[in-house]
C-alpha cells in the first residue's frame, strides 16, 4: 500500500513506517518561535531544568510579532529572548528581518523536513514539501530541547485543483473557495495534500499562500510535493543543494478527494468574522474600507506585492481609505525597492512599513478603531484580532487589495488586469 | 469536583479567548488572565469560580497557537473545557497544562448547569438536569501526559518524551 506526503515524511523521522492513526515520536529538523510565544517557551525550557538545547544551530527566535517593539513589556520580551538564545546559542532573526514563515522558507525549510514552530502560520513550510506544522510554546520547547515532539499520523485530503487559472485569480483565491467549500474544521487533525495540473504550474508564492491557510481549515498540515518549481525557487534562494524530490505514491490511500475546477474560481472574499464565511465578488455588494493592508505570512511576497503594484501604478489610493503594506521579509523587502515596486506603492498613496507581521496582529502599525473596515490579505479575520471588538476584517487576494484601495470599496481586481 | 457551566457557542477562537491586543502582558500571566473572554463573557472574571466548566460547541479553540488561552483558562481555575471539537494546537495545549479538553455532544447542557466529570469512566454527570453524558476514552497518550502532570512534567520526569511506551 502507497504512502501519502505525510505517511512518507513522519516514518522517515520515526525510525520507522508509521501509517495514519499512529502516535510516533519524530524527529525534528527545525524549530522556531516568535516574540510571542518565544519567551514562554524559552521558560519552560528553563522550567524542565535544560541548560543547552538539542541543535541551535536549527533553532530559530523570530522577533516579527512586535518588531520593532511598541511597548516596554514587548521590549524587556524582547530582551529576554536575546539573553536566552546567547546562553544556548540559539539563532536569532532581529527585528526587521521579517516573519518566521518567510524568512524560514527563504533560508531554513527544506523538502522532506519536519518542522515545528510556535506559531498557527509554520504551516507554510508544507508549500516547499516540509511537514512543517504550528504548536503552542510547550510542544515547541520540548522540540527544541529534545529535538522531537509526538504526532499522530494524520490522514489525509487530497485537493486535486485542475485547468488553467483565470487572469486576476491567484493562490488566495484557491485556498479561500476550498476553505469555504470543507469549513474552518474541514480538516482538523488532518493533512492537505495539493495536486494537480493548476498546482503543478503554480509559482512558489501562491503555493505558500494556500499551506500558510491550510490551519484555517483546521489542517495539521497543507503539503505540496516538491518539484522543478520548488527546486527553482531554492536556487533563487541560493539554496539548490537544499532540493529533494518528494511526492506521494500513486497508490496513496487518501481519506477524500475534493477536486476544484481552476475555471470556475472567481475573486472570494472572506467576510466577517470567520475565514469559511466566503463570497464570490459578485456577491460582496456595496463594502466601503476605511484600510486596506497588504502583507503577511499569507501574502507577503514579492510576487504579491507585483500582483498589488501592477493594478496601483498610476492611480490614487482612495481619499477616504488608507493602504498600508508591509514586506514579509527584509529580502522581499530589498527586491521590491529595486525593481521600483515600493515606489509605486509610495506614489499611489500607500504606506509601507518595515517587513514583519504588521497590523495583521492587532498590536501596532494599523490597529483598527470602533466600527472600521478592513479588507486584508492575512489568512484570518476573527472578532478583534486586528484591535477593536467592533470592527470588521474581510480578507482577499493582493490584486482585490489593490482594486479596493483605488476604489475604497470592495472591488474585483480583474477590470484593471 | 462539581462544577457550574460556562456555555459558549461554536467557533470560539483563541483571539475570543485572549485578544492580541494583550500582547504585552504575556510575560505577566495574572493581569493577562484578567482579560480572558473580555469581549463574549464580559462577567466571566467576576464571577468564575475554581472548579467551573466552560463547554462550547463546534471547533474551540481554533486559529492562533497562543498557549496562553488554555493558560487563561487554567489561571481561572476552571476545571475543565467541554466541546464538540476542539482545534488541534489548542487541544494538545491544554493537555499539555493538565487541563483536560473533552470532546462530547454538549447539545443538551445550559449555562449555569451543575456538572461533575468522572474522566476515568468517560462520564459526565449533569446535576441540574440529572442526566449522564458519556464521551469516548481519551486517547492513550493525552491520558498519559494528564496523569504526569503535563508535559513540562512528563520531561522533567524523564529527561525523554516516552508517550509511545
Amino acid at each position: 500500500m502507497g504512502m501519502t506526503l505525510a505517511e512518507k515524511i513522519l516514518s522517515a523521522h520515526a525510525g520507522k513506517e508509521v501509517r495514519v492513526g499512529e502516535i510516533a515520536v519524530i524527529k525534528v529538523d527545525l524549530a522556531y518561535t516568535q516574540d510571542g510565544t518565544g519567551p514562554l517557551a524559552a521558560r519552560k525550557i528553563q522550567e524542565m531544568g535544560f541548560k543547552e538545547v538539542c541543535n541551535p544551530k536549527r533553532t530559530l527566535f523570530f522577533f516579527d510579532h512586535a518588531s520593532p517593539s511598541p511597548r516596554m513589556e514587548l521590549s524587556n520580551d524582547h530582551a529576554f529572548l536575546r539573553e536566552f538564545a546567547q546562553k544556548t546559542g540559539i539563532q536569532v532573526s532581529e527585528v526587521g528581518q521579517g516573519i518566521s514563515h518567510q524568512v524560514a522558507a527563504e533560508k531554513y525549510v527544506r523538502p522532506g523536513e519536519v518542522v515545528v514552530g510556535a506559531d498557527s502560520h509554520t504551516c507554510t513550510g508544507g508549500a516547499i514539501g516540509a511537514f512543517a506544522t504550528g504548536v503552542g510554546s510547550t510542544d515547541a520547547a520540548v522540540a527544541i530541547a529534545l529535538g522531537k515532539v509526538w504526532f499522530r499520523v494524520p490522514e489525509t485530503i487530497r485537493v486535486l485543483v485542475e485547468g488553467k487559472l483565470p487572469v486576476g485569480i491567484y493562490g488566495k483565491d484557491i485556498v479561500l473557495h476550498l476553505i469555504g467549500k470543507i469549513g474552518a474544521e474541514g480538516a482538523t487533525y488532518k493533512a492537505l495534500e495539493l495536486g494537480g495540473d493548476t498546482i503543478d504550474n503554480l509559482q512558489m508564492a501562491g503555493r505558500m499562500t494556500i499551506a500558510n491557510m491550510a490551519v484555517e481549515a483546521g489542517a495539521k498540515v497543507g503539503l505540496f510535493p516538491s518539484d522543478e518549481v520548488t527546486r527553482n525557487w531554492l536556487s533563487r534562494m541560493g539554496r539548490a543543494g537544499d532540493f529533494k524530490k518528494m511526492a506521494p505514491d500513486g497508490d496513496a490511500v487518501y481519506e477524500k478527494t475534493v477536486r476544484i475546477k481552476a475555471k470556475d474560481l472567481k475573486p472570494v472574499i472572506a467576510c466577517p468574522h470567520q475565514v469559511d464565511n466566503t463570497k464570490t465578488i459578485d456577491e460582496i455588494g456595496e463594502v466601503k474600507v476605511d484600510q486596506v493592508f497588504l502583507g503577511t505570512s499569507c501574502n507577503g511576497r514579492l510576487e504579491d506585492l507585483h500582483a498589488a503594484a501592477q493594478i496601483l501604478k498610476g492611480k490614487t489610493v482612495h481619499s477616504k481609505t488608507r493602504m498600508i503594506v508591509t514586506p514579509g521579509s527584509r529580502l522581499v523587502y530589498t527586491e521590491a525597492l529595486k525593481d521600483g515596486t515600493i515606489e509605486t506603492f509610495i506614489n499611489s498613496g500607500a504606506l509601507v512599513t518595515p517587513p514583519g507581521c504588521g497590523a495583521c496582529v492587532g498590536l501596532h502599525e494599523g490597529v483598527l478603531g470602533d466600527g472600521e473596515v478592513c479588507l486584508a490579505t492575512q489568512p484570518r479575520n476573527f472578532q478583534g484580532r486586528m484591535g477593536s471588538p467592533k470592527s470588521f476584517i474581510y480578507l482577499g487576494s493582493p490584486a482585490v487589495a489593490a482594486a479596493t484601495a483605488i476604489e475604497g470599496k470592495i472591488a474585483d481586481p480583474r477590470k484593471y488586469l | 469536583m462539581k462544577g457550574r457551566t460556562w456555555k459558549l457557542g461554536d467557533a470560539i477562537s483563541t483571539d475570543h479567548i485572549i485578544p492580541g491586543r494583550y500582547f504585552y502582558l504575556r510575560s505577566n500571566l495574572p493581569e493577562l488572565a484578567k482579560h480572558i473572554l473580555e469581549y463574549e463573557r464580559p462577567d466571566f472574571v467576576e464571577k468564575v469560580s475554581s472548579g467551573d466548566f466552560i463547554v462550547a460547541g463546534h471547533n474551540f479553540g481554533l486559529g492562533s497557537s497562543r498557549e496562553h488561552a488554555a493558560l487563561v483558562i487554567k489561571l481561572n481555575g476552571i476545571q475543565a473545557v467541554l466541546a464538540k471539537g476542539f482545534a488541534r494546537i489548542f487541544y494538545r495545549n491544554c493537555f499539555n497544562n493538565g487541563l483536560p479538553a473533552i470532546i462530547c455532544d454538549t447539545d443538551r447542557i445550559e449555562e449555569g448547569d451543575e456538572l461533575e466529570l468522572f474522566l476515568g469512566d468517560g462520564k459526565i454527570m449533569n446535576h441540574t438536569k440529572g442526566e449522564t453524558l458519556t464521551f469516548l476514552p481519551l486517547p492513550a497518550v493525552m491520558k498519559r501526559i494528564l496523569d504526569d502532570g503535563g508535559l513540562v512534567e512528563h520531561v522533567k520526569k524523564y529527561k525523554d518524551l516516552k508517550l509511545t511506551e
